[in-house]
Protein backbone atom coordinates (compact mmCIF):
# COMPACT_ATOMS: atom_id res chain seq x y z
CA UNK A 1 0.00 0.00 0.00
CA UNK A 2 2.85 2.32 0.92
CA UNK A 3 4.35 1.73 -2.52
CA UNK A 4 1.08 2.53 -4.27
CA UNK A 5 0.71 5.80 -2.42
CA UNK A 6 4.32 6.77 -3.22
CA UNK A 7 3.62 6.14 -6.89
CA UNK A 8 0.42 8.18 -6.80
CA UNK A 9 2.33 11.02 -5.12
CA UNK A 10 4.83 10.83 -7.98
CA UNK A 11 2.01 11.06 -10.53
CA UNK A 12 0.59 14.06 -8.66
CA UNK A 13 4.00 15.77 -8.74
CA UNK A 14 4.20 15.22 -12.49
CA UNK A 15 0.69 16.63 -12.93
CA UNK A 16 1.67 19.79 -11.01
CA UNK A 17 4.70 20.26 -13.27
CA UNK A 18 2.66 19.70 -16.44
CA UNK A 19 -0.05 21.97 -15.09
CA UNK A 20 2.37 24.87 -14.72
CA UNK A 21 4.00 24.06 -18.07
CA UNK A 22 0.63 24.37 -19.80
CA UNK A 23 0.18 27.80 -18.24
CA UNK A 24 2.79 28.85 -20.81
CA UNK A 25 0.08 29.66 -23.34
CA UNK A 26 -3.47 31.02 -22.93
CA UNK A 27 -4.67 28.23 -25.23
CA UNK A 28 -3.63 25.42 -22.91
CA UNK A 29 -3.73 27.25 -19.58
CA UNK A 30 -7.18 26.12 -18.51
CA UNK A 31 -6.29 22.51 -19.23
CA UNK A 32 -3.11 23.00 -17.20
CA UNK A 33 -5.07 24.23 -14.21
CA UNK A 34 -7.29 21.18 -14.53
CA UNK A 35 -4.31 18.79 -14.59
CA UNK A 36 -2.90 20.48 -11.53
CA UNK A 37 -6.21 20.14 -9.66
CA UNK A 38 -6.41 16.50 -10.75
CA UNK A 39 -2.98 15.96 -9.16
CA UNK A 40 -4.26 17.52 -5.95
CA UNK A 41 -7.37 15.33 -6.01
CA UNK A 42 -5.31 12.14 -6.46
CA UNK A 43 -2.98 13.18 -3.64
CA UNK A 44 -5.91 13.77 -1.29
CA UNK A 45 -7.65 10.50 -2.17
CA UNK A 46 -4.58 8.29 -1.75
CA UNK A 47 -3.78 9.98 1.58
CA UNK A 48 -7.17 8.88 2.89
CA UNK A 49 -5.94 5.28 2.51
CA UNK A 50 -2.83 5.98 4.60
CA UNK A 51 -2.49 3.64 7.57
CA UNK A 52 -2.39 6.64 9.90
CA UNK A 53 -5.82 7.86 8.84
CA UNK A 54 -8.33 5.97 10.96
CA UNK A 55 -11.09 8.40 11.84
CA UNK A 56 -12.98 10.31 9.21
CA UNK A 57 -15.41 12.57 11.10
CA UNK A 58 -13.02 15.49 11.38
CA UNK A 59 -11.79 15.01 7.84
CA UNK A 60 -15.33 15.20 6.47
CA UNK A 61 -16.10 18.30 8.56
CA UNK A 62 -12.85 19.99 7.51
CA UNK A 63 -13.30 19.32 3.82
CA UNK A 64 -16.95 20.42 3.74
CA UNK A 65 -16.32 23.63 5.68
CA UNK A 66 -13.14 24.49 3.77
CA UNK A 67 -14.66 23.73 0.35
CA UNK A 68 -17.73 25.85 1.07
CA UNK A 69 -15.70 28.86 2.21
CA UNK A 70 -13.19 28.49 -0.66
CA UNK A 71 -15.89 28.10 -3.32
CA UNK A 72 -17.90 31.11 -2.12
CA UNK A 73 -14.75 33.26 -2.04
CA UNK A 74 -13.67 32.14 -5.51
CA UNK A 75 -17.05 32.71 -7.14
CA UNK A 76 -17.89 36.03 -5.43
CA UNK A 77 -14.62 37.93 -5.68
CA UNK A 78 -14.64 40.70 -8.32
CA UNK A 79 -11.67 40.71 -10.70
CA UNK A 80 -10.47 44.01 -9.22
CA UNK A 81 -10.29 42.24 -5.84
CA UNK A 82 -7.98 39.49 -7.08
CA UNK A 83 -4.85 40.77 -5.22
CA UNK A 84 -6.71 40.61 -1.88
CA UNK A 85 -8.07 37.17 -2.72
CA UNK A 86 -4.65 35.76 -3.55
CA UNK A 87 -3.22 37.47 -0.48
CA UNK A 88 -5.79 35.81 1.75
CA UNK A 89 -5.30 32.38 0.15
CA UNK A 90 -1.54 32.67 0.70
CA UNK A 91 -2.30 33.26 4.35
CA UNK A 92 -4.48 30.16 4.62
CA UNK A 93 -1.82 28.03 2.90
CA UNK A 94 0.94 29.30 5.19
CA UNK A 95 -1.25 28.95 8.25
CA UNK A 96 -2.13 25.38 7.32
CA UNK A 97 1.57 24.47 6.98
CA UNK A 98 2.39 25.95 10.38
CA UNK A 99 -0.51 24.09 11.99
CA UNK A 100 0.51 20.79 10.39
CA UNK A 101 4.05 21.24 11.71
CA UNK A 102 2.62 21.99 15.14
CA UNK A 103 0.35 18.92 15.02
CA UNK A 104 3.26 16.73 13.87
CA UNK A 105 5.31 17.91 16.80
CA UNK A 106 2.67 16.75 19.30
CA UNK A 107 2.19 13.53 17.38
CA UNK A 108 5.91 12.76 17.38
CA UNK A 109 6.50 13.49 21.07
CA UNK A 110 3.39 11.45 21.85
CA UNK A 111 4.62 8.29 20.18
CA UNK A 112 8.36 8.70 20.82
CA UNK A 113 10.29 10.53 23.49
CA UNK A 114 12.80 12.38 21.44
CA UNK A 115 12.91 14.73 18.54
CA UNK A 116 15.65 14.14 16.02
CA UNK A 117 17.68 17.18 15.08
CA UNK A 118 16.65 17.20 11.43
CA UNK A 119 12.96 16.82 12.30
CA UNK A 120 13.21 19.50 14.98
CA UNK A 121 14.85 21.95 12.59
CA UNK A 122 12.24 21.42 9.89
CA UNK A 123 9.39 21.78 12.41
CA UNK A 124 10.78 25.10 13.61
CA UNK A 125 11.32 26.34 10.02
CA UNK A 126 7.85 25.26 8.94
CA UNK A 127 6.22 26.95 11.92
CA UNK A 128 8.30 30.11 11.42
CA UNK A 129 7.66 30.49 7.67
CA UNK A 130 4.05 29.37 7.89
CA UNK A 131 3.12 31.69 10.77
CA UNK A 132 4.91 34.68 9.19
CA UNK A 133 3.03 33.98 5.95
CA UNK A 134 -0.25 33.76 7.83
CA UNK A 135 -0.21 37.07 9.70
CA UNK A 136 1.80 38.82 6.96
CA UNK A 137 -0.86 37.87 4.42
CA UNK A 138 -3.66 39.03 6.70
CA UNK A 139 -1.98 42.43 6.99
CA UNK A 140 -1.44 42.54 3.21
CA UNK A 141 -5.10 41.67 2.70
CA UNK A 142 -6.11 44.40 5.16
CA UNK A 143 -3.96 46.99 3.39
CA UNK A 144 -5.33 46.09 -0.05
CA UNK A 145 -8.89 46.06 1.26
CA UNK A 146 -8.40 49.39 3.05
CA UNK A 147 -8.96 47.90 6.53
CA UNK A 148 -5.34 48.50 7.57
CA UNK A 149 -3.64 51.78 6.69
CA UNK A 150 -1.99 51.69 3.27
CA UNK A 151 0.70 54.06 4.49
CA UNK A 152 4.28 53.10 5.17
CA UNK A 153 4.29 52.37 8.90
CA UNK A 154 7.68 53.02 10.45
CA UNK A 155 8.54 52.03 13.99
CA UNK A 156 11.75 52.63 15.91
CA UNK A 157 14.56 50.07 15.58
CA UNK A 158 12.62 48.31 12.82
CA UNK A 159 15.45 46.12 11.54
CA UNK A 160 17.17 45.37 14.87
CA UNK A 161 13.84 44.26 16.36
CA UNK A 162 13.05 41.92 13.48
CA UNK A 163 16.55 40.43 13.42
CA UNK A 164 16.40 39.97 17.19
CA UNK A 165 13.05 38.15 16.92
CA UNK A 166 14.42 35.79 14.27
CA UNK A 167 17.43 35.05 16.50
CA UNK A 168 15.11 34.35 19.44
CA UNK A 169 13.16 31.90 17.25
CA UNK A 170 16.35 30.04 16.35
CA UNK A 171 17.62 29.95 19.93
CA UNK A 172 14.24 28.62 21.08
CA UNK A 173 14.46 26.08 18.27
CA UNK A 174 17.82 24.82 19.50
CA UNK A 175 16.44 24.47 23.04
CA UNK A 176 13.44 22.62 21.65
CA UNK A 177 15.65 20.02 19.98
CA UNK A 178 17.62 19.57 23.21
CA UNK A 179 14.48 19.49 25.33
CA UNK A 180 11.74 18.15 23.03
CA UNK A 181 8.97 17.71 25.58
CA UNK A 182 8.93 21.41 26.48
CA UNK A 183 6.07 22.55 24.27
CA UNK A 184 6.14 26.07 25.75
CA UNK A 185 9.17 26.64 23.55
CA UNK A 186 7.22 25.80 20.41
CA UNK A 187 4.31 27.98 21.54
CA UNK A 188 6.78 30.83 22.00
CA UNK A 189 8.13 30.23 18.49
CA UNK A 190 4.60 30.35 17.08
CA UNK A 191 3.81 33.55 18.97
CA UNK A 192 6.97 35.33 17.91
CA UNK A 193 6.55 34.22 14.29
CA UNK A 194 2.99 35.56 14.21
CA UNK A 195 4.19 38.93 15.53
CA UNK A 196 7.06 38.90 13.05
CA UNK A 197 4.64 38.49 10.13
CA UNK A 198 2.80 41.65 11.20
CA UNK A 199 6.00 43.63 11.76
CA UNK A 200 7.48 42.64 8.40
CA UNK A 201 4.48 43.63 6.26
CA UNK A 202 3.32 46.72 8.16
CA UNK A 203 6.15 48.97 6.86
CA UNK A 204 5.36 48.16 3.22
CA UNK A 205 3.26 50.82 1.50
CA UNK A 206 -0.17 50.00 0.09
CA UNK A 207 0.93 50.55 -3.50
CA UNK A 208 3.81 48.10 -2.96
CA UNK A 209 1.47 45.37 -1.69
CA UNK A 210 1.68 43.46 -5.02
CA UNK A 211 5.35 42.82 -4.27
CA UNK A 212 4.52 41.74 -0.73
CA UNK A 213 1.77 39.40 -1.96
CA UNK A 214 4.13 37.82 -4.52
CA UNK A 215 6.76 37.34 -1.84
CA UNK A 216 4.24 35.82 0.58
CA UNK A 217 3.15 33.53 -2.25
CA UNK A 218 6.72 32.29 -2.37
CA UNK A 219 6.78 31.85 1.42
CA UNK A 220 3.57 29.81 1.38
CA UNK A 221 5.30 27.44 -1.06
CA UNK A 222 8.42 27.21 1.08
CA UNK A 223 6.28 26.50 4.15
CA UNK A 224 4.66 23.60 2.27
CA UNK A 225 8.12 22.32 1.32
CA UNK A 226 9.24 22.44 4.94
CA UNK A 227 6.15 20.44 5.90
CA UNK A 228 7.25 17.95 3.25
CA UNK A 229 10.60 17.64 5.03
CA UNK A 230 8.84 16.89 8.32
CA UNK A 231 6.60 14.24 6.75
CA UNK A 232 9.45 13.04 4.50
CA UNK A 233 7.12 13.42 1.55
CA UNK A 234 8.78 14.30 -1.75
CA UNK A 235 5.54 15.44 -3.37
CA UNK A 236 5.08 18.21 -0.80
CA UNK A 237 8.68 19.25 -1.27
CA UNK A 238 8.34 19.41 -5.07
CA UNK A 239 4.98 21.22 -5.06
CA UNK A 240 6.19 23.70 -2.46
CA UNK A 241 9.44 24.36 -4.34
CA UNK A 242 7.53 25.08 -7.57
CA UNK A 243 5.41 27.67 -5.78
CA UNK A 244 8.44 29.09 -4.00
CA UNK A 245 10.21 29.62 -7.33
CA UNK A 246 7.10 31.11 -8.92
CA UNK A 247 6.60 33.64 -6.14
CA UNK A 248 10.24 34.76 -6.23
CA UNK A 249 10.21 35.25 -10.01
CA UNK A 250 7.00 37.32 -9.89
CA UNK A 251 8.40 39.37 -7.01
CA UNK A 252 11.52 40.22 -9.01
CA UNK A 253 9.47 41.08 -12.11
CA UNK A 254 7.38 43.54 -10.11
CA UNK A 255 10.50 45.09 -8.55
CA UNK A 256 12.10 45.47 -11.96
CA UNK A 257 8.93 47.10 -13.28
CA UNK A 258 9.28 49.75 -10.58
CA UNK A 259 13.08 49.92 -10.87
CA UNK A 260 13.48 49.19 -7.19
CA UNK A 261 15.39 46.63 -5.24
CA UNK A 262 13.55 44.07 -3.17
CA UNK A 263 15.16 45.49 -0.02
CA UNK A 264 13.89 48.96 -0.87
CA UNK A 265 10.31 47.68 -1.16
CA UNK A 266 10.49 45.46 1.92
CA UNK A 267 11.87 48.25 4.09
CA UNK A 268 9.26 50.72 2.82
CA UNK A 269 11.71 53.14 1.25
CA UNK A 270 9.78 54.71 -1.61
CA UNK A 271 7.13 56.77 0.12
CA UNK A 272 9.74 57.80 2.64
CA UNK A 273 11.41 59.93 -0.01
CA UNK A 274 8.32 61.96 -0.77
CA UNK A 275 6.68 61.80 2.61
CA UNK A 276 8.25 64.98 3.93
CA UNK A 277 5.02 66.81 3.20
CA UNK A 278 6.79 68.84 0.55
CA UNK A 279 4.88 69.98 -2.49
CA UNK A 280 5.30 67.72 -5.49
CA UNK A 281 8.45 68.41 -7.43
CA UNK A 282 7.68 71.00 -10.08
CA UNK A 283 8.19 69.44 -13.43
CA UNK A 284 8.08 71.16 -16.74
CA UNK A 285 5.11 73.43 -17.03
CA UNK A 286 3.54 75.03 -20.06
CA UNK A 287 0.40 74.90 -22.05
CA UNK A 288 -1.19 71.54 -22.43
CA UNK A 289 -3.38 71.28 -25.51
CA UNK A 290 -6.77 69.74 -24.97
CA UNK A 291 -8.99 67.93 -27.39
CA UNK A 292 -12.72 67.20 -27.27
CA UNK A 293 -14.47 63.94 -28.13
CA UNK A 294 -15.59 65.09 -31.58
CA UNK A 295 -12.14 66.15 -32.66
CA UNK A 296 -10.54 63.02 -31.19
CA UNK A 297 -13.05 60.85 -33.06
CA UNK A 298 -11.82 62.37 -36.32
CA UNK A 299 -8.17 61.90 -35.38
CA UNK A 300 -8.78 58.23 -34.58
CA UNK A 301 -10.84 57.77 -37.74
CA UNK A 302 -7.87 58.77 -39.89
CA UNK A 303 -5.40 56.59 -37.95
CA UNK A 304 -4.21 53.14 -38.98
CA UNK A 305 -2.31 52.09 -35.93
CA UNK A 306 -3.71 52.77 -32.47
CA UNK A 307 -2.21 51.63 -29.17
CA UNK A 308 -4.21 51.92 -25.95
CA UNK A 309 -2.22 52.18 -22.71
CA UNK A 310 -4.46 51.23 -19.79
CA UNK A 311 -3.56 52.06 -16.20
CA UNK A 312 -5.18 51.15 -12.94
CA UNK A 313 -7.18 54.41 -13.16
CA UNK A 314 -9.13 52.78 -15.97
CA UNK A 315 -10.10 49.88 -13.70
CA UNK A 316 -10.98 52.20 -10.82
CA UNK A 317 -13.32 54.11 -13.17
CA UNK A 318 -14.77 50.76 -14.38
CA UNK A 319 -14.07 51.89 -17.94
CA UNK A 320 -12.92 48.47 -19.29
CA UNK A 321 -16.17 47.81 -21.11
CA UNK A 322 -16.26 51.27 -22.67
CA UNK A 323 -12.67 50.72 -23.84
CA UNK A 324 -13.70 47.36 -25.31
CA UNK A 325 -16.51 49.11 -27.25
CA UNK A 326 -13.99 51.63 -28.52
CA UNK A 327 -11.69 48.82 -29.66
CA UNK A 328 -14.53 47.07 -31.51
CA UNK A 329 -15.72 50.17 -33.33
CA UNK A 330 -12.19 51.09 -34.41
CA UNK A 331 -11.53 47.55 -35.62
CA UNK A 332 -14.68 47.70 -37.71
CA UNK A 333 -13.05 50.62 -39.49
CA UNK A 334 -10.01 48.42 -40.18
CA UNK A 335 -7.85 50.25 -37.70
CA UNK A 336 -5.25 48.12 -35.96
CA UNK A 337 -5.80 48.42 -32.18
CA UNK A 338 -3.37 47.00 -29.66
CA UNK A 339 -2.94 47.33 -25.90
CA UNK A 340 0.43 48.10 -24.31
CA UNK A 341 0.60 46.79 -20.76
CA UNK A 342 3.22 47.91 -18.30
CA UNK A 343 4.34 45.25 -15.77
CA UNK A 344 2.95 47.31 -12.89
CA UNK A 345 -0.21 48.50 -14.66
CA UNK A 346 -2.49 46.61 -12.28
CA UNK A 347 -2.39 45.79 -8.61
CA UNK A 348 -0.60 42.45 -9.04
CA UNK A 349 1.45 40.80 -11.81
CA UNK A 350 -0.76 40.37 -14.89
CA UNK A 351 -3.77 41.97 -13.20
CA UNK A 352 -4.53 44.38 -16.06
CA UNK A 353 -4.66 41.47 -18.53
CA UNK A 354 -7.29 39.74 -16.40
CA UNK A 355 -9.36 42.93 -16.17
CA UNK A 356 -9.27 43.33 -19.96
CA UNK A 357 -9.98 39.64 -20.52
CA UNK A 358 -13.05 40.06 -18.32
CA UNK A 359 -14.17 42.90 -20.60
CA UNK A 360 -13.77 40.44 -23.52
CA UNK A 361 -10.72 42.03 -25.08
CA UNK A 362 -8.97 39.35 -27.14
CA UNK A 363 -5.72 38.31 -25.46
CA UNK A 364 -3.69 38.47 -28.67
CA UNK A 365 -4.25 42.26 -28.60
CA UNK A 366 -2.40 42.57 -25.29
CA UNK A 367 1.32 43.31 -25.55
CA UNK A 368 3.96 43.41 -22.84
CA UNK A 369 6.29 46.40 -22.61
CA UNK A 370 9.28 44.76 -24.28
CA UNK A 371 7.15 43.45 -27.14
CA UNK A 372 5.66 46.78 -28.19
CA UNK A 373 8.05 49.50 -27.06
CA UNK A 374 10.15 49.55 -30.26
CA UNK A 375 7.02 49.92 -32.34
CA UNK A 376 5.77 53.25 -30.97
CA UNK A 377 7.37 55.34 -33.80
CA UNK A 378 5.01 53.51 -36.19
CA UNK A 379 1.96 54.23 -34.06
CA UNK A 380 -0.42 56.95 -35.19
CA UNK A 381 -2.27 57.44 -31.93
CA UNK A 382 -1.25 56.28 -28.46
CA UNK A 383 -4.28 56.61 -26.20
CA UNK A 384 -3.45 56.62 -22.49
CA UNK A 385 -6.29 55.86 -20.13
CA UNK A 386 -5.74 56.11 -16.39
CA UNK A 387 -1.95 55.68 -16.52
CA UNK A 388 0.62 58.32 -15.63
CA UNK A 389 4.00 57.44 -14.15
CA UNK A 390 4.52 54.45 -16.44
CA UNK A 391 4.51 56.77 -19.49
CA UNK A 392 6.58 59.60 -17.99
CA UNK A 393 9.59 60.22 -20.26
CA UNK A 394 11.49 61.71 -17.31
CA UNK A 395 12.25 58.11 -16.31
CA UNK A 396 14.54 57.95 -19.36
CA UNK A 397 16.55 61.15 -18.96
CA UNK A 398 15.94 63.05 -15.71
CA UNK A 399 18.40 61.72 -13.17
CA UNK A 400 16.75 63.76 -10.41
CA UNK A 401 13.37 62.18 -10.94
CA UNK A 402 12.32 59.60 -8.33
CA UNK A 403 11.25 57.33 -11.18
CA UNK A 404 14.52 57.69 -13.12
CA UNK A 405 15.54 54.33 -14.58
CA UNK A 406 12.09 52.77 -14.32
CA UNK A 407 11.16 51.04 -17.59
CA UNK A 408 8.42 53.07 -19.26
CA UNK A 409 6.24 52.73 -22.34
CA UNK A 410 7.70 55.07 -24.97
CA UNK A 411 4.35 56.55 -25.95
CA UNK A 412 5.91 59.95 -26.70
CA UNK A 413 7.49 58.41 -29.85
CA UNK A 414 4.02 57.95 -31.35
CA UNK A 415 2.85 60.51 -33.89
CA UNK A 416 0.03 61.68 -31.61
CA UNK A 417 -0.33 61.01 -27.90
CA UNK A 418 -3.74 61.37 -26.32
CA UNK A 419 -3.96 61.35 -22.54
CA UNK A 420 -7.31 60.80 -20.90
CA UNK A 421 -7.23 62.19 -17.37
CA UNK A 422 -9.53 64.11 -15.12
CA UNK A 423 -7.04 66.92 -14.57
CA UNK A 424 -3.34 67.68 -14.84
CA UNK A 425 -2.76 66.29 -11.33
CA UNK A 426 0.36 64.31 -10.48
CA UNK A 427 0.51 60.49 -10.40
CA UNK A 428 1.32 58.11 -7.60
CA UNK A 429 4.99 59.06 -7.56
CA UNK A 430 4.00 62.66 -6.84
CA UNK A 431 5.72 64.12 -9.88
CA UNK A 432 4.46 66.17 -12.80
CA UNK A 433 4.50 64.43 -16.14
CA UNK A 434 6.30 66.39 -18.87
CA UNK A 435 4.51 64.27 -21.48
CA UNK A 436 1.37 66.38 -21.00
CA UNK A 437 3.18 69.43 -22.39
CA UNK A 438 4.82 67.77 -25.41
CA UNK A 439 3.95 69.25 -28.81
CA UNK A 440 2.48 65.94 -30.01
CA UNK A 441 0.36 65.42 -26.87
CA UNK A 442 -3.35 66.16 -26.61
CA UNK A 443 -5.18 66.07 -23.27
CA UNK A 444 -8.61 64.46 -23.38
CA UNK A 445 -10.10 65.55 -20.07
CA UNK A 446 -12.91 63.68 -18.35
CA UNK A 447 -13.48 60.64 -16.20
CA UNK A 448 -12.47 57.55 -18.16
CA UNK A 449 -15.84 55.83 -18.51
CA UNK A 450 -17.87 58.87 -19.60
CA UNK A 451 -15.11 60.23 -21.80
CA UNK A 452 -14.61 56.97 -23.68
CA UNK A 453 -18.36 56.40 -24.06
CA UNK A 454 -18.71 59.90 -25.49
CA UNK A 455 -15.84 59.17 -27.85
CA UNK A 456 -17.49 55.93 -29.04
CA UNK A 457 -20.71 57.83 -29.78
CA UNK A 458 -18.83 60.49 -31.72
CA UNK A 459 -17.09 57.83 -33.81
CA UNK A 460 -20.46 56.21 -34.55
CA UNK A 461 -21.78 59.51 -35.84
CA UNK A 462 -18.91 60.05 -38.25
CA UNK B 1 15.06 10.80 10.11
CA UNK B 2 18.59 9.76 9.24
CA UNK B 3 20.90 12.46 7.98
CA UNK B 4 21.11 10.53 4.71
CA UNK B 5 17.33 10.78 4.28
CA UNK B 6 17.48 14.49 4.92
CA UNK B 7 20.12 14.93 2.23
CA UNK B 8 18.00 13.03 -0.28
CA UNK B 9 15.08 15.33 0.51
CA UNK B 10 17.30 18.36 0.04
CA UNK B 11 18.31 16.97 -3.38
CA UNK B 12 14.66 16.81 -4.41
CA UNK B 13 14.01 20.30 -3.06
CA UNK B 14 16.91 21.91 -4.91
CA UNK B 15 16.15 20.15 -8.21
CA UNK B 16 12.47 21.08 -7.96
CA UNK B 17 13.39 24.73 -7.49
CA UNK B 18 15.40 24.58 -10.73
CA UNK B 19 12.44 22.99 -12.53
CA UNK B 20 10.22 25.72 -11.11
CA UNK B 21 12.46 28.50 -12.39
CA UNK B 22 12.61 26.95 -15.86
CA UNK B 23 8.85 26.48 -16.07
CA UNK B 24 7.80 29.80 -14.66
CA UNK B 25 10.10 32.02 -16.72
CA UNK B 26 8.23 30.63 -19.75
CA UNK B 27 4.82 31.79 -18.53
CA UNK B 28 3.87 34.97 -20.47
CA UNK B 29 3.11 38.15 -18.45
CA UNK B 30 -0.50 38.05 -19.60
CA UNK B 31 -1.03 34.92 -17.47
CA UNK B 32 0.85 36.04 -14.37
CA UNK B 33 -2.24 36.55 -12.22
CA UNK B 34 -3.68 33.07 -12.97
CA UNK B 35 -0.16 31.68 -12.47
CA UNK B 36 -0.09 33.21 -9.03
CA UNK B 37 -3.53 31.97 -7.99
CA UNK B 38 -2.92 28.56 -9.58
CA UNK B 39 0.45 28.05 -7.92
CA UNK B 40 -1.16 29.30 -4.75
CA UNK B 41 -3.61 26.42 -4.97
CA UNK B 42 -0.67 24.03 -5.39
CA UNK B 43 0.85 25.31 -2.14
CA UNK B 44 -2.31 23.95 -0.52
CA UNK B 45 -0.65 20.52 -0.96
CA UNK B 46 0.01 20.78 2.75
CA UNK B 47 -3.60 19.44 2.89
CA UNK B 48 -1.94 16.00 2.83
CA UNK B 49 -0.28 16.71 6.17
CA UNK B 50 -3.53 18.10 7.53
CA UNK B 51 -5.40 14.90 6.58
CA UNK B 52 -2.80 12.76 8.36
CA UNK B 53 -3.21 14.78 11.57
CA UNK B 54 -6.99 15.18 11.45
CA UNK B 55 -7.43 11.46 10.84
CA UNK B 56 -5.38 10.15 13.78
CA UNK B 57 -7.04 7.28 15.63
CA UNK B 58 -7.08 8.91 19.04
CA UNK B 59 -8.46 12.37 19.60
CA UNK B 60 -5.55 14.52 20.76
CA UNK B 61 -4.40 18.09 20.40
CA UNK B 62 -2.94 17.02 17.06
CA UNK B 63 -6.46 16.24 15.84
CA UNK B 64 -7.69 19.76 16.63
CA UNK B 65 -4.65 21.38 15.01
CA UNK B 66 -5.09 19.03 12.06
CA UNK B 67 -8.76 19.97 11.68
CA UNK B 68 -8.03 23.71 11.60
CA UNK B 69 -5.13 23.05 9.19
CA UNK B 70 -7.46 20.99 7.01
CA UNK B 71 -10.05 23.80 6.83
CA UNK B 72 -7.34 26.35 5.95
CA UNK B 73 -5.72 24.10 3.35
CA UNK B 74 -9.05 23.18 1.76
CA UNK B 75 -9.99 26.86 1.42
CA UNK B 76 -6.60 27.39 -0.22
CA UNK B 77 -6.98 24.46 -2.63
CA UNK B 78 -10.65 24.83 -3.59
CA UNK B 79 -10.61 28.64 -3.67
CA UNK B 80 -7.32 28.73 -5.59
CA UNK B 81 -8.29 26.29 -8.35
CA UNK B 82 -11.81 27.68 -8.80
CA UNK B 83 -10.76 31.30 -9.04
CA UNK B 84 -7.96 30.39 -11.46
CA UNK B 85 -10.41 28.53 -13.67
CA UNK B 86 -12.79 31.49 -13.51
CA UNK B 87 -10.05 33.79 -14.78
CA UNK B 88 -8.69 31.45 -17.45
CA UNK B 89 -12.20 30.97 -18.87
CA UNK B 90 -12.20 34.68 -19.71
CA UNK B 91 -9.03 34.58 -21.81
CA UNK B 92 -10.38 34.32 -25.33
CA UNK B 93 -9.09 35.06 -28.76
CA UNK B 94 -11.39 36.52 -31.34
Amino acid sequence: MQIVSYLVYLIASILFIFGIKKLGSPKTARQGNFLSSLGMFLAVVITLFDQRVLTFEYIIIGIIVGSAIGAVMALKVPMTGMPQMVGLLNGFGGGASALVAFAEYYHIINITDGLEISTGVTIVLSVLIGAVTFTGSLIAFGKLQGIVTGKVVKYPLQNPINILLIIVVFVAGVYLVINPSNDTLLLAIVGISLVLGVLLVLPIGGADMPVAVSLLNSYSGLAASMTGFILQNNMLIIAGALVGASGIILTLIMCRGMNRSLMNVVLGGWEDAGAGGAAPVDGPQGDAKSVDAEELAMILDSAQNVVIVPGYGMAVAQAQHAVRDLTNILEKKNINVRFAIHPVAGRMPGHMNVLLAEAQVSYDKLFALEDINDDFPNVDVALIIGANDVVNPAARHDQNSPIYGMPILNVDYAKTVVVNKRSLNVGYAGIQNELFFFPNTLMFFGSAKEAVNKLVNEIKEL
Amino acid sequence: MEIFDLIMLIYVFVLAIFVGFELITKVPPTLHTPLMSGSNAISGITIVGALLSAGLEEFTISTILGLVALIFATINVVGGYLVTDRMLKMFKKK
